[in-house]
């Protein structure tokens, strides 16, 4: 592999994406994050719908999620606007311990205008002074990837999940940091995850969470036939859950996990191969993981699915021929080759690898390209 | 001949067509942990991606698929079949 190039933030942790974020503390925000953008050229809004009368669990969570994106390496330097004081200060600070520039504002007792001034005078300052920082070389083991497929289907678990298996194990075994999750659909195999826990104390959390997020889904007193598989899923020639779990946990290689991780949660037991706690959709999932530090994501997908994330560049894969050729401006690395065995696992792996490598050096993904930002919040309940 | 299907593991109840197949087909599989072949005749029309039975099940039997269960027949089944909600259904709702 040639020379990898990142931007080493302050708190030493690497990027490969050098964004200002103009982010909105709640959803009334978002107006004055939006005209702060279009004032400030290169700066990044982050619209979103939630972030008032939220409490508890579901509070943390948003902060969380607020804070760990406004921390993700790929991120140089962000402005803050919130309607209240507080709120916009926690969040602030919470950015400012990574040492990287932040500054909020607080639209209550000044109106939009006067804060899309201010925070309009400090973007401008923050974009131009990232536009100055460099790249320097860096490691495999200094990046944090992420992996979530979606739209899947049989092929998903032929080909391109266990291409990106290919690609977690040689990440993991080059000392990088690797984050999967999606916990409902791990149903079916469950047990196949909580036997690669590095502890019984980790087997255990996983198998409590695992067992938490089922337990939530059946006290609406539904079950998921209608939804998990989806229609998608089906149209591909998945049948059932169990078969779709087992396709998806081909996508996690076969190292063991050091961890178990709160959606949005950083790391914090040195890298290697993680759990996180999150949601099968895909926006929601992929937010959650970059507000955990992933900069860097993989997604297989079989029937098609078309998600990208503002601030975490994701690269997609498939198996389908049928997909690889209908919807090729999604497709970043086409494996078909594995179904036709024209192509081995090995090699399958060395296309997703040489795409990693292009994409932390520069090079936009197709979602990027095409301007896909899905950045969803995951809400845990109503608001108050 | 050409493959038209590949399986997972050795001892999998069900195989994946990687291309279309038509009913009366003969088609050769690959197993992908041995690259043994089997070849069948095909009972149905199999789309891309879906699955067709490498092996003959009564009704209420579990269903292999990388060598786990991916759920129960809710029919008998004979190989060559095609597989899938019509015929077979998860264990856990």
């Amino acid at each position: 592999m040639d020379q990898l190039y990142g931007y080493r933030r302050e708190n030493g942790k690497v990027g490969v994406r050098n964004h200002v974020v103009i982010l909105p503390v709640d959803d009334i925000s978002n107006a004055a994050c939006e005209a702060v953008a279009n004032q400030i050229k290169g700066t990044l809004p982050l619209p979103h719908a939630y972030g008032r009368l939220q409490y508890g669990a579901d509070l943390d969570l948003h902060f969380r999620t607020m804070i760990g994106t406004g921390s993700n390496p790929n991120v140089a330097a962000i402005v803050v606007i919130g309607i209240e004081e507080n709120w916009t200060k926690h969040i602030v600070d919470g950015i400012a311990e990574t040492g990287k520039p932040v500054t909020g504002f607080s639209i209550e007792g000044h109106g939009d205008l006067e804060t899309v001034r201010k925070a309009s005078w400090k973007a401008k300052e923050y974009v131009q002074w990232a536009s100055e920082l460099q790249k320097e070389p860096v490691e495999l083991k200094d990046l944090t990837v992420s992996i979530k497929c979606g739209e899947s289907d049989t092929t998903t678990g032929l080909g391109s999940c266990p291409t990106v298996s290919q690609a977690v194990n040689r990440l993991v075994d080059a000392g990088a940091t690797v984050f999967f999750g999606e916990t409902s659909e791990l149903t079916g195999g469950e047990n196949l995850i909580a036997d690669r826990m590095a502890t019984p104390e980790l087997k255990d959390k996983f198998m409590e969470v695992y067992n938490n997020y089922i337990g939530e889904i059946e006290s609406q007193e539904v079950d998921l036939l209608g939804s998990q598989p989806t229609q998608g899923n089906i149209k591909g020639g998945l049948s059932t859950i169990e078969e779709k779990a087992l396709g998806n946990i081909a996508k996690t290689g076969d190292k063991e996990v050091i961890g178990v991780l709160e959606p949005a949660e950083a790391p914090s037991n040195g890298n290697g191969l993680y759990f996180m706690d999150t949601s099968s959709a895909a926006a929601e999932c992929i937010t959650l993981m970059a507000a955990g530090g992933a900069v860097v994501h993989f997604f297989p997908t079989g029937q098609g699915n078309i998600i990208g994330n503002p601030i975490e560049p994701v690269i997609k894969l498939t198996a389908n021929p049928d997909t690889a050729e209908t919807m090729s401006e999604h497709i970043d690395v086409d494996v078909k080759g594995l179904l036709s065995r024209e192509i081995n696992l090995t090699q399958a792996g060395d296309l997703l690898m040489d795409s990693l490598q292009r994409t932390v050096n520069g090079r936009l993904t197709n979602a990027e390209a095409l301007g896909h930002r899905e950045f969803v919040m995951t809400k845990l309940y109503r608001s108050a | 001949m050409l493959h038209k299907f590949l399986i997972h593991n050795r001892g999998d109840h069900v195989g994946v067509a990687t291309t279309t197949i038509k009913s009366g087909e003969k088609v050769v599989g690959v197993y992908m942990d041995d690259e043994d072949t089997i070849e069948l005749t095909s009972n149905g029309d199999i789309p891309l991606g879906h699955k067709i039975s490498v092996v003959d099940l009564d009704k209420s039997e579990n269903v292999i698929k990388y060598q786990v269960t991916i759920g129960e027949t809710t029919k008998q089944l004979s190989k060559g079949d095609y597989v899938h909600t019509h015929n077979i259904k998860t264990k856990r709702w």
